[in-house]
C-alpha cells in the first residue's frame, strides 16, 4: 500500500514569486519523514505540492517532477482530485466537518465521492479507521454525535481516521500537533509509529524533539533571506541530522544558534 | 481502490488542469449565473432604450404635454431631485445620530435590539409608508405649514399658500427621509463600530469625554462610510414610487415652494400614476422617463459604491 | 501606530479628575436636568396652546439648553459639550422612533376592523360597497413571490458560489460591482424592464403574473447574491481543504461541505430577500395590474397582489369610500404582518439551523 515518492528539480511558484527552489529528494515507503525549518521556508508549501493541494491557491504552479511509484503526479493527464485520493492529508488545526456526525466524518471521503457501499461495509470501515486512529474506544458509543464536540486531540485523530478511511498510500501531516496539548501530541506521535507500517508518512513540524522522536529521515528547509525561495538544505537519516549534520546551517538551526 | 496506474478518465484533454465533467459543468453553471446577472443589467438598459425610442423620435406635439420628451421629463426630474434632497438633508444627521446612539450611547444589552428595530423600519413596504404619510403625517403637519407661511413666508420654500391637506413636497420628502433612515444608519453603524478600538481606548485613557473620543477617533474614521451610506439612501429616495405617489398632491410645474398643494411630481410616482391608464406613445414616454431615472440612480449608486469601496481600501491602514 | 497625536486634549482646563471626584453631576444627573428642561417646555407649550409637536420642539430645545447651561456651570465646558451631544443624540433617536410607533399604531388601528374571515376568504368579484376581501390578492402575492423566488434563488446562489469559489480577475470584479449597483435599481424601473421585455414578444399592454415575477427577480437576485456571498465567505477554508485532501472534487466539496455548512445563513438570506420583495408595489402595478377576480394562472392575464390591491383600494375606494379604505388598511396591516413574520422566521432559521460547533 505504501509508496515511494521521488522528487526531482522541483520549483514551486505563487504567481511570479518562487516559493521553493530545486528540491531533489526520495522519500522511502513505510517510513516517517520529517520536514523541519524556520517559518516561511517553504516546507509546508513543499508538503502541499506532494498532493497538489497548493493548487487551491490561485496562481500556484510547479516545475519539475514528483513521481510516485513511476507515476508523474503532474503529468498532463492527471486529475489532481485523483492524486489527493492517493495521498491523504492532515492539517495543522483539526477540521472535522461541523455539519456531520463522527460516523459521517469518517466516511466523508467515501460518501462525498458518492461511492456506493452497503451499511455493514460502511460500519466496518468506520470501525477499522477509528481503530487505526486509536479513537474507537473513546467514541464508539457516540458515533452519531457531532464531530466538533470532541476535544482538540480527539478531533485531530478523527481527522486522521477520516484521512485513512479513503485508504491512501501516503499520509501528509502539516504540523498536526501544533494546536494540541502535550498528552494529545503524544497520542498522535504513537499513532504515527503504528501507521507507518501501512503508509508513507511525511510530517512538517516545528518541534525538533518531535522530529527526532518519530521520524527515520529528516529534511531541513531554509531560505537565504526574505523574498528568496526556500531550499532543501539537507536530507539525511534523522539520527545523523541531530548528531552530526553535514551542513553548518542545519547544525545552527538544531542547536538554536539560528539567525 | 483506484490507482494512478489506471488510465485517467480524460486522457484526451491536453491542458494540465484536468477536471472532471461534473466540475466543469458546475463551474460553467455558476459562471453562467454570474454572467446572466450582468446580461440582465445590460438588458434593463437595452429594453428601456428600445421601448422608449418611439417617444424620442416622435414629433414633439404627439408626446404627452405637447412639447417633446425632454420638456415632459424636465419637471419630473426636478421633482425627483427636490424630494430626494429634502429626504437626504433630514435623514443624514438623524441617521448618523441614531448610529452613534446605538453604537456608543445605548446600554450594550439593548443596543442590538434597537438596531434590529431600526432595521425593521427598512422592511416595511413602501406602500404602507404612503398610507401612513397620507393619513397620519400629512394632517399633523398642516398647522406647521400654516405657521411657516405666516412666519417664514419670506423664504421661497415657505411662500405658500399653505396646503390644507398637508400633501406637499415637504411631506413627501419627510416620508422619504424616514424610509431611507435605516439605510443610512445601518451603514453608519457598521463603520462606526469598526473604528479601531485601540484609538478609542487611547482617547478615553487620556481623559477625553465620550464626545471628544467620538470626534477624534470615530467620526474621522467613519466619514466616507457615512457619505457612501447617504448616497445609497439618496439612490433609494430617487427611485421611491408608491409613498410619493400616494402622499404628493401633483399639479406639475417647477417650484421650490415646499408647502403648497401644487407640486411637481417625481418620475417614479408619475409612472405609477399614469402607466395603468396609458397606451401607445404615452407608454413609450413613460418608459423614457424610467430610463432617465435609471441613469440617474445608476450614476448615484456607482458614485456611492466608489466612495464606500475606497474606504475599504484604506481601512487597513491605520 | 501613533495613538498619541489625535488624542491630545485641546482644552486648556485640567482633565476630568480621577475616580471619586465631587465636581460633577451625580449619576442620572444629566437625565434629571434634561427632565427639568422638559417640564419648562411643557409649561411653555401650555402657555401657547397644547400640541405634541410643539412640545417635542420646545422639549428638545429647552432640554438640551438647560442641560448645557447647568453642566457648564457645575462641570465646565468640555463636560457640558459632552452632555449636550448625549442629549442631542438621544433626542434624535427618540424622534426617529416616533414615526415607527405612529406608523404601527395608525396601520393597526385602521386595519384591525376588517381583519376578519371574509377578508381572507373572499375576492372582490361583484363587490361594490361593504364586504369583499383580499383572498385573490393574497394568493396572487404568494404565487408571484414564489415564482420570483424560484427564479432568483438558483441564479443568485450560483452567482454567489461563483464569486466565492470560482471567481477571479475582471469578471469577478465587474460582477461584484454591478451586483452592488443593481441593488439600487428603483423598483419601478424593474417593472418597466419586465414590461418592455414582454411587450416585445406579446405586444403592448401585456399584463401577467410571470412578468411580475421577472420584475421582482431583478430586485431580488442582487439581494440574494450579496447576502449569500457574505455567508459563504464565512465557511472556513479549512473545511474546503479537508474535503479536497480526501480526494473530493471541487463541485462536490461545494455542494456537500460548503453549502451544508452555510445552510442556516443561506436560509436566512433567502428569507430576508423574500421579505424585501413581497411588499413591492410599483413593478407589479406596471406589469401585473389588478383584477377583482381570483386568477391562479401566472402565465395568463392580470392578477391581484396584496400591495397593489391595498393601493387601489385606497386611491379608488368606490362609493361609499369608507369600505374600500377599510380594506386598504387591512391589506396594509396584513402586509406588515407578513413582512414581520418573515423577518422573525429568518432569525429563527439562523438560530436553530446553525451547525453545532460548540463542545
Amino acid at each position: 500500500m505504501a509508496k515511494r515518492i521521488d522528487v526531482s528539480d522541483l520549483d514551486i511558484f505563487y504567481g511570479n514569486f518562487k516559493a521553493v527552489e530545486g528540491v531533489n529528494v526520495s522519500i522511502e515507503p513505510r517510513s516517517v519523514t520529517a520536514l523541519i525549518g524556520p517559518s516561511g521556508c517553504g516546507k509546508s508549501t513543499f508538503l502541499r505540492s506532494l498532493n497538489r493541494m497548493h493548487e487551491v491557491i490561485p496562481g500556484a504552479r510547479v516545475e519539475g517532477k514528483v513521481v510516485i511509484d513511476g507515476q508523474d503526479l503532474y503529468g498532463s493527464d492527471v486529475d489532481p482530485v485523483d492524486v489527493r485520493r492517493q495521498i491523504g492529508m492532515v492539517f495543522q488545526r483539526p477540521n472535522p466537518f461541523p455539519t456531520m456526525s463522527i460516523y459521517d466524518n469518517v466516511v466523508a471521503g467515501v460518501r462525498l465521492n458518492s461511492k456506493k457501499m452497503n451499511k455493514s461495509d460502511l460500519d466496518d470501515l468506520v470501525e477499522s479507521s477509528l481503530k487505526g486512529a486509536n479513537l474507537w474506544n473513546e467514541v464508539k458509543d457516540r458515533l452519531d454525535r457531532p464531530g466538533s464536540g470532541l476535544s482538540g486531540g480527539q478531533q485531530q485523530r478523527l481527522c486522521i481516521a477520516r484521512a485513512i478511511a479513503v485508504q491512501p498510500e501516503v499520509l501528509l501531516m502539516d504540523e498536526p500537533c501544533s494546536a494540541l496539548d502535550p498528552i494529545s501530541t503524544l497520542a498522535i506521535e504513537d499513532l504515527m509509529t503504528e501507521l507507518k507500517d501501512r503508509f508513507t508518512i511525511v510530517i512538517v513540524t516545528h518541534n525538533m524533539q518531535q522530529a527526532a522522536r518519530v521520524s527515520e529521515q529528516t529534511g531541513f528547509f531554509n531560505l537565504n533571506g526574505v523574498g528568496q525561495p526556500g531550499r532543501l538544505i539537507e536530507f539525511n537519516p534523522t539520527e545523523k541530522i541531530f548528531s552530526n549534520p553535514d551542513q553548518k546551517a542545519t547544525e545552527d538551526y538544531i542547536s538554536g544558534r539560528f539567525g | 481502490m483506484t490507482s494512478l496506474d489506471t488510465p485517467p478518465r480524460k486522457a484526451d484533454k491536453p491542458t494540465r488542469t484536468v477536471r472532471s465533467a461534473g466540475d466543469r459543468t458546475f463551474a460553467g453553471l455558476s459562471t453562467g449565473a454570474g454572467i446572466l446577472i450582468l446580461v440582465v443589467l445590460a438588458g434593463v438598459a437595452a429594453f428601456l432604450i428600445s421601448e422608449s425610442l418611439d417617444s424620442i423620435t416622435a414629433p414633439a406635439a404627439d408626446v404627452p404635454g405637447g412639447e417633446g420628451v425632454w420638456s415632459y421629463v424636465g419637471p419630473l426630474v426636478f421633482g425627483t431631485l427636490l424630494a430626494a434632497v429634502i429626504a437626504l438633508v433630514v435623514a443624514t444627521p438623524l441617521g448618523v445620530a441614531i448610529a452613534l446612539f446605538i453604537t456608543y450611547y445605548a446600554p450594550k444589552r439593548v443596543a442590538a435590539t434597537l438596531g434590529y428595530v431600526v432595521d425593521l423600519l427598512a422592511a416595511i413596504p413602501s406602500v404602507v409608508y404612503g398610507f401612513w404619510g397620507l393619513a397620519a403625517l400629512a394632517p399633523s403637519l398642516v398647522p406647521f405649514f400654516a405657521w411657516a407661511e405666516r412666519n417664514l413666508g419670506f423664504l421661497p420654500f415657505f411662500a405658500g399658500p399653505a396646503s390644507v391637506t398637508g400633501r406637499t413636497m415637504l411631506t413627501a420628502g419627510l416620508v422619504l427621509a424616514i424610509m431611507i433612515l435605516p439605510i443610512i444608519s445601518a451603514i453608519s453603524r457598521e463603520v462606526f463600530s469598526q473604528a479601531p478600538a485601540l484609538h478609542r481606548e487611547a482617547a478615553l485613557a487620556l481623559g477625553a469625554t465620550r464626545w471628544e473620543m467620538i470626534k477624534m477617533a470615530v467620526l474621522p474614521y467613519g466619514k466616507s462610510g457615512v457619505i457612501g451610506g447617504a448616497m445609497l439612501g439618496l439612490g433609494r429616495a430617487l427611485g421611491e414610487t408608491l409613498a410619493v405617489a400616494i402622499v404628493l398632491s401633483v399639479s406639475g410645474g417647477i417650484t421650490f415652494n415646499l408647502i403648497s398643494s401644487s407640486n411637481p411630481s417625481t418620475i417614479a410616482a408619475n409612472i405609477a400614476l399614469q402607466f395603468p391608464e396609458s397606451s401607445g406613445l404615452a407608454v413609450s414616454t413613460l418608459i423614457f422617463t424610467g430610463l432617465v431615472l435609471f441613469v440617474i440612480t445608476l450614476a448615484v449608486n456607482m458614485l456611492a459604491r466608489y466612495v464606500v469601496n475606497r474606504r475599504a481600501d484604506f481601512s487597513g491602514a491605520n | 501606530m501613533s495613538t498619541t497625536t489625535p488624542t491630545r486634549p485641546e482644552a486648556p482646563e485640567p482633565l476630568a479628575p480621577a475616580v471619586g471626584h465631587r465636581r460633577g453631576l451625580p449619576r442620572f444627573g444629566g437625565t434629571a436636568v434634561f427632565a427639568a428642561g422638559l417640564v419648562l417646555a411643557a409649561l411653555a407649550t401650555l402657555a401657547s396652546g397644547w400640541s405634541w409637536g410643539l412640545f417635542a420642539v420646545y422639549g428638545i430645545v429647552l432640554g438640551c439648553l438647560v442641560t448645557y447651561v447647568v453642566s457648564r456651570a457645575v462641570e465646565g465646558r468640555r463636560k457640558a459639550t459632552d452632555r449636550l451631544v448625549t442629549a442631542l443624540v438621544s433626542s434624535a433617536f427618540a424622534i426617529a422612533m416616533v414615526p415607527l410607533v405612529s406608523l404601527v399604531y395608525t396601520v393597526v388601528s385602521n386595519g384591525i376592523g376588517r381583519l376578519d374571515g371574509t377578508f381572507f376568504s373572499n375576492s372582490m368579484v361583484g363587490v361594490v360597497g361593504e364586504g369583499g376581501g383580499a383572498y385573490h390578492a393574497i394568493m396572487g402575492t404568494l404565487i408571484i413571490t414564489a415564482l420570483a423566488t424560484l427564479i432568483s434563488v438558483p441564479v443568485g446562489l450560483l452567482a454567489a458560489i461563483y464569486l466565492v469559489e470560482y471567481g477571479r480577475g475582471r469578471l469577478k470584479k465587474a460582477l461584484t460591482f454591478f451586483v452592488d449597483v443593481m441593488t439600487g435599481i428603483p423598483s419601478i424601473v424593474a417593472g418597466l424592464f419586465a414590461y418592455a421585455l414582454f411587450a416585445i414578444f406579446f405586444g403592448p399592454g401585456i399584463r401577467f403574473g410571470l412578468g411580475g415575477a421577472v420584475a421582482l427577480s431583478v430586485l431580488m437576485i442582487p439581494v440574494v447574491v450579496r447576502s449569500s456571498e457574505e455567508v459563504l465567505k464565512l465557511v472556513p477554508n479549512e473545511l474546503r481543504e479537508a474535503s479536497y485532501a480526501l480526494g473530493v472534487s471541487k463541485w462536490r466539496t461545494i455542494l456537500k461541505v460548503v453549502v451544508p455548512t452555510a445552510i442556516a445563513g443561506l436560509g436566512t438570506s433567502v428569507t430576508l430577500a423574500i421579505a424585501r420583495v413581497i411588499g413591492e408595489t410599483a413593478p407589479l402595478l406596471v406589469i401585473v395590474g389588478i383584477t377583482a377576480a381570483t386568477n391562479f394562472d401566472p402565465f395568463d392575464g392580470r392578477m391581484a397582489t396584496l400591495p397593489v390591491y391595498a393601493y387601489y383600494q385606497l386611491t379608488q375606494p368606490g362609493v361609499p369610500p369608507e369600505f374600500g379604505i377599510g380594506r386598504a388598511w387591512t391589506a396594509a396591516l396584513v402586509l406588515i404582518i407578513i413582512v414581520m413574520a418573515l423577518n422573525v422566521v429568518a432569525r429563527l432559521i439562523s438560530r436553530f439551523f446553525a451547525p453545532k460547533t460548540g463542545r
